[in-house]
């Protein structure tokens, strides 16, 4: 009978990944359980590790645009975004107005397309396959308006340093706003099924908490930390056009999956409501300007990603390649939450709680 | 309990939302940039869009006049697009079909006597 | 152009960025940057109400770095990745990968160091430019 108490709590290491029908990139965690109660858990990565800061030594600066842009597919207009503007601030390179709001409204499209495909995912984690696809129907329409104004779906490549490559028509404008209408109508259509269906609560509701102190603690950032109760958004920095654009960051109080899934779903209304804001405001003029010389010294630049804080540092030394350039993701960030919010859980929610912090591997690899 | 119900039932009624890809295509957007060709009439050998090209897939001798590209190395960006002086380069609206086998793209010209005054790349 | 720098040896570490995390400051990540052979600089990038504050440590290469995750947790990942790709020792990481995060287990290379790969065929790092293929 002894025998019998001693086996059940006998802690037993579950490797979860890194193939799982859950997971859409590879992650490996090696997940302690006792009973069906999850103790502790450790990360492996290694999976898609490409080397693509190393690439700076056989690509010039304007080249490496172009390999930024592929070290995430679903943010890779964010990640150019971020890169020219470190390049600009070293290189003293004034933007012109019409390309800041144009880099707004493209941003601001990826993130829309992101998080809905973040909340397919998310219903897919637990078994919900029908909001998964309308998800990814609505998405649909945001490549479409991707791939007619920029010429491709994902990897848009409109950044060059000094500005933009493409420029939105009055007409285009005109269908990018009847577009929205409807992907918002479609969007809040699927709110209650998503946020009062009795098993989606089930499943959601106080999963992985973190709490907003522990969140601050461990630097996470993005939709995890402002479900958290942070309000922290990157866009607060004004860098593009932000700071003359009109918007609060989403923040729930919830700390949990829950909260996560309406921060995202929240944000992309919001997002909706600024390219609204930035199509009106757009001023007309030069979307870019010659470049001349090469970037030297060493800068920060941040933005906002879907995921989070997006943080490049690069520094130059006046020839055509340069020097180290640094990418932190946001998931590189968001990694160490699991720490808090696994532990204490059952085994059958990790899927959940690991698709709430939206991972992108090869983000945080590079 | 049944929020999803009157999506389904407006499903039912509306045209699908997926393609039968390979039979059925869409008509592409005006300006998509798909598969890259070079008009070798026009083309003068420069070699301005190999040193642009972010993923090395062109290459460009002068000398022999050859113009050779690694299609699937391609990555679509169009910077080659751009920055070609003589608008020789250009994509097509679709994108290039896949293959099973490596494919490689030589375009040879006739070689032009030098002139004095040409415009160095 | 970095505000904000502090510089920071291997002693004083552990004490300013303790006073760091005292005075409200969040962990944003860690920057390796190799100046020479010998000698690496890590920053410390910390950030609060978008006000980025970074700290300049510079370190030999052979010798070991203080671990920070005692402090920060969330600087465990970075310093992991740190020894993986310059070959850096972080002692007294709590969960110390060994230089497995990227990489197989018997992994020599320290990818992101140019010296060391390149000081036999030329001693310049711009001359390696044309010769890599990828």
């Amino acid at each position: 009978m002894q025998e019998a108490i001693q086996k059940t709590v006998q802690r037993t290491t579950i490797p979860f990944g890194p193939q799982h029908p859950v997971l859409p990139e590879p992650v490996h965690l090696k997940i302690t359980v006792e009973d069906e109660i999850i103790k502790e858990v450790v990360p492996a990565l290694g999976f898609v590790h490409r080397g693509l800061e190393k690439l700076i030594d056989i690509r010039d600066f304007h080249q490496m645009i172009q390999v930024v842009e592929r070290v995430c597919g679903i943010c890779s207009m964010i990640h150019a975004m971020c890169y020219v503007h470190g390049i600009e601030e070293l290189m003293k390179i004034e933007v012109p107005p019409r390309a800041k709001y144009l880099r707004v409204i493209w941003s601001e499209l990826h993130r829309i397309h992101s998080h809905l495909l973040w909340l397919g995912l998310f219903a897919d984690s637990f078994g919900f396959e029908s909001v998964f696809m309308q998800f990814w129907r609505i998405r649909e329409k945001i490549l479409n308006i991707d791939e007619a104004t920029t010429g491709n779906r994902i990897i848009v490549s409109v950044n060059v340093v000094g500005g933009v490559r493409k420029d939105l028509s009055q007409d285009q404008m005109r269908w990018i706003l009847d577009e929205l209408d409807q992907i918002e109508q479609m969007t809040t259509q699927l709110e209650s099924t998503l946020f009062e269906d009795y098993t989606v609560k089930k499943r959601t509701i106080g999963k992985g908490l973190l709490p907003s102190r522990q969140a601050v603690e461990l630097g996470i950032v993005g939709p995890t930390l402002r479900a958290s109760g942070v309000a922290q958004d990157m866009r607060q920095l004004g860098y593009a056009a932000f700071k003359e654009l009109d918007f609060e960051p989403v923040t729930e109080n919830n700390c949990d999956c829950w909260a996560r899934c309406r921060v995202r779903y929240r944000e992309v209304l919001q997002s909706i409501d600024l390219i609204r804001q930035a199509i009106s405001k757009i001023p007309a003029g030069e979307i870019n300007v010659k470049v001349k010389g090469r970037p030297q010294g060493e800068v920060i630049t941040r933005v906002e990603q879907p995921r989070g804080e997006l943080l490049y540092y690069i520094k130059a030394n006046g020839s055509k390649n340069l020097d180290r350039l640094r990418i932190r993701t946001p998931t590189f960030a968001n990694i160490p939450a699991l720490f808090t919010m696994l532990p204490g859980m059952w085994l059958s929610d990790v899927p959940v709680i690991v698709l709430s912090i939206d991972p992108c591997i090869s983000c945080t690899e590079r | 309990m049944f929020k999803m119900t009157p999506t389904i039932l407006k499903n039912f009624l509306t045209e699908k939302a997926t393609r039968l890809y390979p039979f059925e295509i869409r008509e592409p957007y005006a300006h998509v940039r798909g598969e890259l060709v070079n008009n070798s009439e026009t083309c003068n050998f420069c070699g301005i869009c190999a040193a642009k090209c972010p993923s090395q897939c062109i290459k460009v001798d002068k000398k022999s006049a050859t113009w050779e590209c690694e299609p699937f190395e391609c990555v679509y960006c169009g910077i080659c697009v751009d920055a070609c002086p003589q608008e020789s380069l250009s994509q097509k609206e679709l994108y290039r079909k896949p293959s099973a086998e490596r494919q490689h793209i030589i375009i040879k010209g006739e070689i032009r006597p030098e002139k004095p005054d040409a415009p160095v790349a | 152009m970095l505000e904000n720098v502090v510089s920071v040896s291997p002693d004083t570490l552990a004490g300013e960025i303790a006073k760091t995390k005292y005075e409200g400051f969040r962990f944003v990540t860690m920057t390796c940057v190799e100046l020479d052979a010998d000698t690496a600089e890590v920053i410390y990038h910390f950030d609060r109400d978008f006000t980025l504050k970074n700290f300049r440590l510079k370190a030999a290469k052979n010798a070991d770095i203080p671990s920070i995750s005692h402090i920060f947790m969330a600087a465990f990942l970075a310093e992991n990745e740190i020894q993986d790709m310059f070959h850096l020792k972080f002692k007294g990481l709590i969960i110390d990968f060994n230089r497995t995060l990227y990489f197989d287990d018997n992994a020599q290379t320290a990818p992101l160091c140019r010296y060391t790969v390149s000081q036999i065929k030329s001693p310049e790092p711009e001359s390696i430019q044309n010769s890599g293929d990828v």
